[in-house]
């Protein structure tokens, strides 16, 4: 299910705005892999470009390659619809249908589709995202109710039940925790070191100890100035990152002397 | 020193007491603006009743007095920013009672008037062959709502459509210039609407042509711009947030736009159609020069005059015949039977956006 992913001189576009330049990295299978930066430089674009998200934004378009196991997600011809269906994705602020119950918000992607399958099927795939979410326990019992009902914490499990209810191959997440609590970011973090088992996941964050708990490999970003395209700087296992860095700019930014 | 015998004695000092908090400030009674008021009006009364002043005069001097006379008061007694206070809430309270006037003398006109004549009879005949007494509006009530309801038809779609046209795709000057003539459109005078679908229908048809159908597209010429106006507002509302999350789950952009954004925001939705077609439900002129007038029944909007409430009970009223009275009764009627389904309107509207808006729990 997992599976890898190839970026090669990746510049990313905003009309002629070139917004992050240069990008080469791998993003290995069943491993979590943070990208850390200060705000602008480009790592939440980046993210966005690997499922094809930053095209909704009009005039928005990449140069260069990114493959997932070997396909070329921007070939002539690939349907942004499908590369989202392989690659999900959890946004910075929960965001749960607010007129669907919390079963239908798990299985929104078949249900906006107009995918049929039978009950005891829906039951099933609900269950096994809720439990893989870490969120069946607590809304076994209303699953009837609003989505929107739940707690700040408990609506961003919900969305990644609902991700991953779409079975993809990567799960991307896009500073998942940054509008949570201490207690609910815990429990985001748990399910992050779960979900590799089945998932390559990559995440933004700005939490330099978030990312050095979670993740098995890290890429830094920078920018050189405003107006300036954001760059991969380095990337490493994130001990390496946090304690040897083969860069200056790395060093001074998870040393916190910087940004 | 304790917290009492500071309270204490920050009441019996007076102002810069030393060491003590500064003085308790001073209070108009709880309820000042009731006593005012009540001062103000028994006073408009005696006068009212000793001089037989004009009565709206009396009102409005009443309504200046009464915020004058309790500015005046606290003034002197709770001091300027307190008076301020009280003086602006008195002004905005003040201009609501105003603009409640109309309001309440419309409803009360409209009912003891129009009660005269809502029975049963008035409701289930036409005035085919009537003179003086008896009769109904039953060939205008169908008129009315075969002719808007066809108008509905027409501008729903296509109002909605634009709206998402405008939302969704349309960005440039394309969708510049349809927010423009929309924002032109909406303040076009309803007559210019009922001339715009004479002369499109004598085109066709050629003169003197009178049909249900022109009504419906005078009507929809009025509509069109304000339901494209409203859904508009409406689906601007719904957070990107939501677009992006089914996105994301691989949706296409029309199912996105169709299950999720119009889903989320249908309350509005009916709520801004409901409004539309308050708005157009009333039109008189484009329909008397569209529908023209009949007096049997005709429910075939594509052959033949139509009758319509507002021209029913424009015709009521401007020729009532001999005795006039009963032609009055059913003119007033007819603007009633016109409110209360104007009425049912918004609380249909009501009942769907209690069904369909988000919910908590």
């Amino acid at each position: 299910m997992a599976k890898s992913i190839e970026v090669r001189d990746l510049n990313i576009y905003y009309g002629s705005f070139l917004a992050v330049e240069g990008v080469h990295m791998t993003i290995r299978p069943a491993q979590v892999t943070a990208l850390i930066g200060p705000s602008g430089c480009g790592k939440s674009t980046f993210l966005r470009s690997i499922n094809r998200m930053h095209e909704v934004i009009p005039g928005a378009y990449v140069k260069g390659s990114l493959e997932l196991d070997g396909t070329d997600l921007y070939a002539p011809g690939t349907d942004p619809v499908t590369v989202r269906r392989q690659v999900g994705m959890v946004f910075q602020r929960p965001n749960p249908f607010p007129t669907m119950s919390i079963y239908d918000n798990v299985i929104a992607g078949q249900k906006l589709n107009s995918k049929k399958a039978n009950k005891s099927v829906t039951d099933e795939l609900v269950e096994k995202s809720l439990r893989g979410a870490n969120l069946w326990n607590e809304v076994k019992d209303r699953l009837d109710k609003p989505g929107a009902g739940l707690s700040g914490g408990q609506q961003q499990r919900l969305c990644i039940a609902r991700a991953i209810a779409v079975q993809p191959d990567v799960l991307l997440m896009d500073e998942p925790c940054s509008a949570l609590d201490p207690i609910s970011t815990l429990a985001i973090e748990d399910l992050i070191n779960e979900l590799k088992q089945d998932y390559t996941i990559v995440i933004v964050t700005h939490n330099m100890q978030q990312a050095a708990r979670v993740s098995d490999y890290t890429g830094f970003f920078n920018i050189e100035g405003t107006g300036k395209p954001g760059k991969l700087v380095e990337m490493d296992e994130t001990k390496t990152i946090f304690s040897s860095p083969r860069e200056k700019a790395t060093e001074d930014y998870v040393s916190g002397r910087f940004g | 020193m304790t917290t009492s015998t500071t309270r204490s004695g920050a009441t019996a000092s007076t102002k810069g007491a030393p060491g003590g908090r500064p003085p308790a400030p001073r209070r108009l009674p709880p309820r000042a603006a009731w006593i005012v008021l009540g001062v103000v009006l028994a006073a408009a009364l005696l006068l009212g009743l000793s001089t037989g002043l004009n009565i709206g005069l009396l009102a409005v001097g009443a309504l200046v007095l009464n915020v004058v006379g309790l500015y005046v008061w606290a003034r002197a007694v709770e001091g300027r920013r307190a008076a301020t206070d009280r003086l602006v809430t008195a002004v905005v309270t003040s201009a609501f009672v105003v603009a409640m006037v109309p309001l309440a003398s419309l409803l009360w006109t409209v009912i003891t008037l129009g009660t005269n004549r809502f029975d049963l009879q008035f409701f289930t005949y036409s005035m085919l062959g009537v003179v003086g007494e008896g009769g109904g509006a039953y060939h205008a009530i169908t008129g009315t709502l075969i002719v808007t309801g066809l108008a509905a038809l027409i501008s729903v779609p296509i109002g909605v459509l634009a709206a998402v046209y405008l939302v969704e795709y349309g960005r440039g000057r394309l969708a510049r210039a349809i927010t423009f003539l929309v924002d032109v459109m909406t303040g076009i005078p309803s007559i210019v609407a009922g001339l715009f679908a004479v002369a499109l229908f004598t085109l066709a048809f050629g003169p003197g042509t009178r049909l249900g159908i022109m009504g419906a597209v005078a009507l929809s010429v009025l509509m069109i711009p304000v339901v494209v106006r409203s859904v508009e507002e409406m689906l601007k509302i719904v957070p990107n947030e939501l677009r992006e999350a089914s996105y994301a789950l691989g949706v296409s952009k029309w199912r996105t736009i169709v299950r999720v954004v119009l889903r989320t925001s249908v309350a509005g939705i009916a709520t801004g159609i409901t409004l539309a077609i308050a708005r157009v439900i009333g039109e008189t002129a484009p329909l008397l020069i569209t529908l023209g007038a009949t007096t049997g029944l005709n429910l075939n909007p594509f052959d033949g005059r139509m009758a319509s409430l507002p021209v029913f009970s424009y015709y009521s009223y401007t020729q009532p015949g001999t005795p006039p009275q009963p032609g009055l009764d059913r003119a007033w009627a007819a603007a009633l039977v016109l409110m209360l389904i104007v009425m049912v309107l918004s609380l249909v509207a009501r009942l769907i956006s209690r069904l369909f808006s988000p919910k908590i729990r």
